[in-house]
């Protein structure tokens, strides 16, 4: 095996631009920083949460640009450096003009939540599973959200209140992230 | 959980990351990372260069070549559930694409990253090897390697340290009367296998079997393709008894061992018991009845 480099050598900090919520963000870190903690530590959004750590709880989901569709991602999975250029939505950029976001409004009219730890993963993850089947069964939302974890409501409640927002947002015609 | 420190590095071309894969030799590929990175955290693994290919262009397609499926290095599991090709022609990797982790891991986690990483439990080798698919592999030059030759043992495959799984290739069933089913066994949502059974019929007119692929994963050291089972098919008309005696035979190939998800006693047992459920359900596709 090759030797490994002195410590200092590798790894060094490297600028690394991202567009959080339409709002531009540039810091240089470490390409082992991970991208839950540029939101949270250096952009200072901390409505994404980490949950496990470990790819599981869904805590940390942010919806990220791919050539131009949002994608429900787990920031705790995924380098800074690698958001380098990207665009991403967090919980803090759901809401317009002091509106809530239709799944926010139906996550507080339906309970969805208590503690409310898992609750910003758990609507990014609704918005992205929306924006692929916009028109859900039960089923298919319980299968949406599987990647997302609450220890409180039994999911009961956040089930009905994605059905809800779905159906607001059919109704209304908008995309779900506009 | 932070990682050790590490260089990175991403290339725009796929010659550029062959490059540094021969010329860094404590180096890794990142696709999806959605095994490298949770290894890399819990610092399972911690290579000091890691070589991210997501900016390389053209590595993410599926298309229909001839008679062939080709699916790219950066295609993800899910590209792979809502693709209208695949649904048509290989439904069985939608079928098994849903039941791979979570909307989140599906939308960044590779299908080559997860033949390449080659977990012994991952679901995508066991629908390779029935398929019968060919592993295009990139290094100095360019290799097909028949899934049946590709994965070693646990984390292990054919593939070199220098070279990268560019396309997979898989030969579109074909025939009279065609069945295909991913039947997977686990424990909750989103969890890795406690058995995973992929099965491909092909019947003619008559309703003889003409061709069998079956493939098994998380109930050996490597995913293995079920041979023994394949021949007891192949020739025959299915019945009830046929069925049980491949079922058998691809439980006889088992070499499970006990873990959380159950004793090995357990997992060969349901391996029988998934296999008898896959051939069904391909032959039900096939509409065969039996
Ligand atoms: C919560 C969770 C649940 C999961 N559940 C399942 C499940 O139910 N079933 C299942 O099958 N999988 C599951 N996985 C694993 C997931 O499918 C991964 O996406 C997959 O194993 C690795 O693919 P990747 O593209 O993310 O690879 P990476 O993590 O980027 O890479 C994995 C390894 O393969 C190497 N590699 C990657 N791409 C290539 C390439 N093209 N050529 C050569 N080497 C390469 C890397 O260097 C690395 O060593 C789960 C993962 C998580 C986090
Ligand atoms: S913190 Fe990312 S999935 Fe739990
Ligand atoms: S509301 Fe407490 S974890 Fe979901």
């Amino acid at each position: 095996m090759a030797v490994r480099k002195r410590v200092e050598e590798i790894g060094k900090k490297r600028p690394v631009t991202v567009e959080i919520n339409g709002q531009k963000y540039a810091f240089e870190v470490e390409p082992r920083l991970l991208l839950v903690h540029y939101i949270r530590e250096y952009a200072g959004l901390t409505g994404t949460h980490i949950g496990c750590d470990t790819t599981n709880c869904g805590a940390c989901t942010v919806l990220m640009d791919f050539n131009g569709k949002w994608k429900a991602i787990k920031s705790c999975t995924m380098f800074a450096v690698q958001a380098n250029g990207k665009r991403i939505i967090t919980i803090e950029g759901l809401a317009k003009d002091g509106e809530l976001h239709p799944l926010q409004k139906a996550f507080w009219e339906h309970h969805g939540l208590q503690c409310g730890y898992c609750t910003p993963g758990m609507i990014l993850a609704a918005a992205g599973y929306l924006m692929i089947n916009p028109n859900p069964t039960e089923m298919e939302v319980r299968h949406g959200i599987s990647g997302n974890l609450c220890r409180c409501t039994g999911y009961q409640n956040i089930v009905k209140a994605i059905l809800a927002a779905a159906e607001e947002i059919r109704s209304s015609g908008k995309p779900v992230i506009e | 959980m932070i990682p050790r420190k590490f260089e990175y590095l991403a290339p725009n071309t796929l010659a550029q990351a062959l490059n540094m894969l021969r010329k860094y030799r404590d180096a890794k590929i990142l696709s999806g990372g959605m095994s490298l990175i949770p290894m890399m955290k819990l610092r399972l693994v911690s290579p000091q260069y890691v070589i991210d290919i997501n900016n390389i262009k053209g590595l993410s397609y599926i298309k229909m070549v001839g008679k062939t499926i080709r699916i790219g290095a950066l295609t993800r599991h899910a590209d792979i559930e809502h693709s209208p090709l695949i649904r048509e022609k290989l439904p069985m990797l939608a079928e098994a694409a849903e039941v791979i982790a979570d909307q989140q891991v599906r939308n960044l986690g590779t299908f080559c990253g997860s033949l390449a990483h080659a977990d012994p439990a991952a679901d995508w080798p066991a629908n390779v090897l029935a398929l019968d698919a060919d592993m295009v592999i990139q290094g100095a030059g360019k290799r097909v390697v028949k899934a049946s030759k590709f994965f070693k043992g646990p984390f292990e495959t054919a593939l070199k340290p220098t070279e990268i799984l560019r396309e997979v290739s898989i030969p579109i069933p074909d025939g009279p009367k065609v069945g295909q089913a991913y039947l997977k066994f686990e424990r909750k949502a989103g969890d890795f296998a406690t058995v995973g059974v992929a099965s491909v019929l092909v019947l003619d007119k008559n309703n003889k079997i003409v061709r069998a692929g079956i493939g098994v994963t998380a109930v050996a050291p490597a995913p293995y393709k079920a041979v023994k089972a394949e021949q007891v098919l192949v020739g025959n008309v299915p019945s009830k008894e046929l069925v049980e005696e491949a079922a058998n035979a691809a439980a006889e190939m088992s070499d499970p061992s006990s873990d959380l998800r159950g004793s090995a006693e357990y997992k060969r047992e349901m391996t029988k018991v998934f296999t008898r459920r896959s051939l069904k359900k391909a032959l039900e596709r096939a509409g065969v009845s039996i």
